[in-house]
């Protein structure tokens, strides 16, 4: 058994656990991040990134409104580049009720969220796919924000200043002495098991948080409601499009990098249902009808997956409804609350708010291990978004990289870029063609972000997340993890075979059209012309190979052994 | 954010058929393909128009692409609205002003035909030309008539028209009336030799150079000038063309592409070639001597794009002793004004360079081919002479 020592462990990648792991390696502290799956695989990767301007909340929750527009405001500086400032609209539909909107802009003004009426012309000029009878229209800053990558830099920054991660690793068990907690056990995909050590244990496991927390005996009350979502395969608005009425199913598109997000319908299900997570045809026809009525474009449009996460909310009261119940930050210390020293959870928020979460919960760890700094992740730019976006003219034309690629890179590592996109032949090769990802982008992901697997790489580049959903880039992809990860053969045969797994499920509730002809296609092309119908010997294997590490760092070195034998 | 209309992109399924497709991808690393360009550049240039790629400029719209497509995706459609809409070029281009402006230039070069031909054909011009204006040096102009057509038309042809009953509108493009006369001519003699009278109405170049030089606003004056003008009084007699180009922007492009209401002509437009072919095969077949030659088609790029060729070849097996080795489909490599352009040279000679060699190995006497492009690009770079499909009726009439 692997042992390790540290100063806090955090269970939990998602956004929170993210955030917190920065704050405290800012502080000086060094940290064992430990995340059961990868980095923003909870859900933190299954919402429409919204950067909320806090107006949805503006009616009835002046508190969430008002801590939205102030992280609002400071994610803009500090995550430029996971950040699209795209403004947001608020529309009344002839269906709404008129009188909503003079409550949202008085709502709006009590919390501090610059809304403005503007005329429902210059809205269809600000958004010329909207429906055009729309009775009125607010302008507000809500933008977007990408999770994947804020977690993403959140994450680089603290293992840059010394902290450890381990993904694909599960909290099984915590280590107590006496009425302390003193450390957890863990176990890895391939069943080693690890015991870290640590003067505090912060519980960021969100919805899994009352699993956690069971660990050591405390009991929490998790309330679950689902939410589902649509994506369509390109952006048919640039603009957030919010419906002017109470907040309810279906009332809002994001634009989120090359798709828009329909969102979201929102419904309670019991705590042993939050695994099985399934979008049904219900939801999804509401979703489609809603959002065809503020943007009529929606009825043409190429619906591409389904996909859904649970609210991590803690139950306050019993007859709360999904919505609305308080996204108030809950910051647990199980010793004043439990008698248990050695352990907090933190729980509840948005995404959105990470950030104010993990200033939170970083004090009162520093309080706790009396240590005296202050917080200053909301003046520190993470990686990738320091100083102004530079002029990317520059690098073109030093490389002869094409526009497409240098802008989607940007996009994507912000500044980071520079590492990324060299003089190198690896950079003129298009692995992902719907969304311009290099050879060369794959190798930075693979050896600096944390990527065990394609559908790691996925959440770091967004390979195989366009309209062919890794139709060429899978088996690409699979093949580079060999030259980059180590993987042997065999084991990039199995990723690839997760990863297109891991497509399927999210493309089949929306399997209509076009996207069934693309599926079909793709379906020929792995199990018919690749042969992957043929899977069955190589799954045998993989129970084998399970017990090895997928990607040991000196796999090449052994296969090397092997071969010479 | 602009206005989503047009998604037939969304319909690609990424099979990648058009990039195997596209002869400027094969010939160049620098040309990513019509997928790449296309439908799969469409997504990143909608949500930010500054990942517009400057290598859509190596698209020469053959068409090719959508012809290959499974999925009907305008590729090529997509392709020159980017290029235009996206790439915003604004500055004043003298070369591509001038090589667009067809009817312009072709109007003046007329009147001083002698000395104009000799000018552009002095190699101290043609090195001014390369270095000043980015026209390669290799290029050979095609010649200059010492008149129009229309005069022609007008002076000689025109009285004996009114003896046919039946007749047709011909809308004769600007290389007929500024570069060849003698295939209008020609068409009037085969013409002539249905039963049809030839009319003539006002007309302004089609606008296909104009819509590849980036000049769309004045490709649209002139669209909506030949629209109204070929409008009138028609009856519903054909309008026939012997342009392959220009039949496929009469009929398809000012509305697909233009945007235009081209719905009172579209039906009643035609290449020469299919409308020879539905009189030869409603038996209206004139008297033909046998011509005795060996000549090598090929198949223009715009022609395939409109389904045309089968009614060419239709017609050209007619002719008596015309022995006829078809050509594969290649393109040409010069498409438009493309070639004509020093940054295009290499790859649109590399693009060519199949087509020249199955020539070669055809040994002909003669090429046929519909498109006057196809044909200079031909001419440039084998030793053959090129004929039009109708120019060869012409012959066979001839023979006494
Ligand atoms: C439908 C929907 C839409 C939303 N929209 C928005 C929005 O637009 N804007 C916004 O700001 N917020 C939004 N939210 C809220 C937001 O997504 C969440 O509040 C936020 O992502 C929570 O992050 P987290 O890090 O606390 O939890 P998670 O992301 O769930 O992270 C918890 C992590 O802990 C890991 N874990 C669990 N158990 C263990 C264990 N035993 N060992 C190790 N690791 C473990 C999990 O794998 C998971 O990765 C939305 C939520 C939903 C459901
Ligand atoms: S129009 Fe021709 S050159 Fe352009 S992309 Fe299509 S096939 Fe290639
Ligand atoms: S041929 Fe059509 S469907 Fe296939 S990749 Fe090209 S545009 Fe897409």
């Amino acid at each position: 058994m692997n042992r390790i020592e540290t100063n806090v462990i955090i269970i939990g990648g998602g956004a929170t656990g993210a955030g917190i792991a920065r704050d405290l390696s800012m502080r000086g502290l060094l940290c064992v991040l430990i995340e059961k799956n990868d980095i923003a695989s909870g859900t933190t990767g299954r919402n429409h990134g919204l950067l909320h301007s806090g107006a949805r909340y503006a009616v009835k929750d002046h508190e969430s409104a008002r801590e939205c527009i102030r992280e609002n405001k400071i994610l803009k500086k500090i995550a430029s580049h996971c950040i699209e400032d795209t403004g947001g609209l608020f529309v009344t539909l002839p269906e709404d009720d008129p009188a909503y909107h003079r409550n949202l802009i008085e709502g709006c003004k009590y919390a501090g969220i610059e809304a403005k009426e503007i005329s429902i012309r210059k809205a269809l000029e600000m958004e010329p796919n909207l429906n055009p009878d729309i009775l009125s229209a607010l302008v507000v800053p809500d933008g977007t924000i990408d999770p994947f990558r804020l977690s993403s830099a959140n994450i680089l920054d603290a293992k840059e200043r010394g902290s450890t991660i381990l993904t694909h690793t599960k909290v099984t068990g915590v280590i107590k002495s006496g009425a302390r907690i003193t450390g957890v056990e863990c176990i890895d995909l391939k069943g080693r098991k690890t015991e870290v050590y640590a003067d505090l244990v912060i519980n960021a496991a969100g919805i899994w948080g009352q699993e956690v927390s069971a660990l050591a005996g405390i009991e929490i009350k998790m309330f679950p409601s689902k939410g589902s979502m649509l994506i369509i395969d390109y952006r048919i608005n640039n603009v957030v499009v919010n419906r002017c009425r109470p907040p309810a199913d279906g009332d809002i598109i994001v634009p989120g990098d090359t798709v828009s997000l329909i969102g979201t319908t929102s419904k309670e299900i019991s705590y042993d249902r939050i695994n099985e997570l399934t979008v049904d045809d219900e939801e999804i026809s509401i979703l489609l009808s809603d959002a065809e009525m503020l943007i009529p474009n929606v009825r043409h449009t190429r619906a591409l997956r389904a996909y859904c996460g649970v609210r991590p909310l803690l139950a306050v009261s019993g007859e709360a409804q999904g919505r609305n119940i308080s996204r108030g930050i809950a910051l647990l210390d199980h010793h004043e609350r439990d008698g248990l020293e050695g352990m907090i959870t933190i729980a509840g928020g948005k995404l959105m708010t990470y950030r104010l979460m993990a200033e939170k919960t970083a004090d009162l760890a520093c309080e706790k291990l009396g240590i005296k700094k202050e917080c200053t992740t909301h003046l520190v730019p993470l990686p990738g978004s320091e100083k102004k976006i530079a002029r990317k003219s520059r690098i073109k034309d030093f490389t002869g990289i094409p526009d497409s690629v240098v802008g989607s890179t940007l996009y994507r590592h912000g500044q980071r870029l520079h590492s990324i996109l060299t003089k190198n032949k690896k950079n003129y090769r298009v692995i992902c063609e719907c969304e311009m990802v290099t050879e060369g982008e794959i190798e930075y992901a693979i050896k600096k972000l944390e990527v065990k697997d394609l559908v790691d790489l996925r959440r770091r580049t967004r390979i195989g997340m366009g309209p062919c959903q890794g139709e060429l880039c899978a088996y690409r992809g699979a093949g580079l993890f060999q030259e980059f990860g180590g993987s042997t053969p065999e084991e990039s045969v199995i990723l690839l075979q997760d990863f297109l797994e891991e497509r399927w499920k999210g493309m089949k509730p929306v399997l209509w059209g076009d996207g069934l002809r693309e599926a079909e296609f793709t379906y020929w092309i792995y199990q018919g012309l690749f042969g992957m119908a043929h899977m069955d010997e190589v799954k045998h294997k993989k129970k084998k190979i399970l017990n090895k590490d997928i990607l040991p760092a000196d796999a090449k070195t052994d296969n090397k052994k092997k071969k010479g034998k | 954010m602009i206005k989503i209309e047009n998604i037939s992109f969304d319909h690609c399924i990424k099979c990648t058929v058009c990039t195997m497709y596209c002869p400027v991808s094969q010939a160049t690393h620098l040309f990513p393909g019509p997928k790449a360009s296309g439908p799969d550049a469409e997504r990143l240039r909608i949500k930010n128009p500054e990942l517009v790629d400057s290598s859509l400029k190596f698209c020469t719209n053959c068409k090719r692409c959508e012809i290959a497509c499974p999925s009907d995706v305008k590729i090529a459609e997509l392709i020159q609205n980017a290029k235009w809409n996206y790439l915003k070029i604004h500055w004043f281009r003298p070369r591509d002003f001038f090589m667009s402006r067809t009817d312009l230039v072709g109007g003046i070069a007329t009147l001083f035909s002698g000395i104009v031909n000799f000018i552009i054909g002095l190699s101290i011009v043609r090195i001014f030309m390369h270095l000043f204006l980015k026209i390669p040096f290799r290029t050979v102009f095609p010649k200059y008539e010492k008149t129009t057509f229309r005069r022609i038309f007008k002076k000689e042809l025109r009285w004996s028209q009114s003896e046919y009953s039946k007749k047709v509108i011909y809308f004769h493009g600007c290389y007929v009336n500024y570069n060849n006369n003698s295939l209008g001519r020609d068409f009037v003699k085969v013409m002539n030799a249905l039963g049809y009278g030839v009319e003539m109405k006002k007309e302004k170049c089609c606008g296909v150079p104009l819509i590849a030089n980036g000049y769309i606003e004045k490709a649209k004056k002139n669209a909506v000038y030949n629209i109204a003008s070929l409008q009138k009084g028609g009856g519903d007699s054909k309008i026939v063309a012997t342009s392959s180009s220009c039949t496929f922007a009469l009929k398809n492009e000012y509305s697909s592409f233009l945007e235009l209401d081209n719905s009172g002509i579209a039906d009643r437009i035609e290449f020469v070639t299919r409308f020879i072919y539905n009189e030869f095969l409603s038996g209206n077949i004139p008297k033909m001597k046998p011509l005795g030659i060996r000549a090598a088609y090929h198949s223009p790029c715009h022609l395939e794009r409109m389904g045309g060729v089968m009614y060419t070849l239709g017609i050209l097996k007619k002719i008596p002793g015309l022995e006829l080795v078809v050509l594969n489909s290649e393109c040409c490599g010069i498409a438009g004004t493309y070639g004509f352009k020093n940054e295009n040279y290499d790859i649109s000679q590399s693009v060519g360079k199949s087509l020249f060699n199955l020539i070669d190995k055809a040994v002909p006497e003669f090429v046929i081919t519909d498109c006057e492009t196809c044909k200079m690009q031909i001419e440039m770079n084998t030793k053959y002479k090129v004929l039009h499909p109708v120019t060869a009726i012409a012959m066979a009439l001839d023979i006494k």
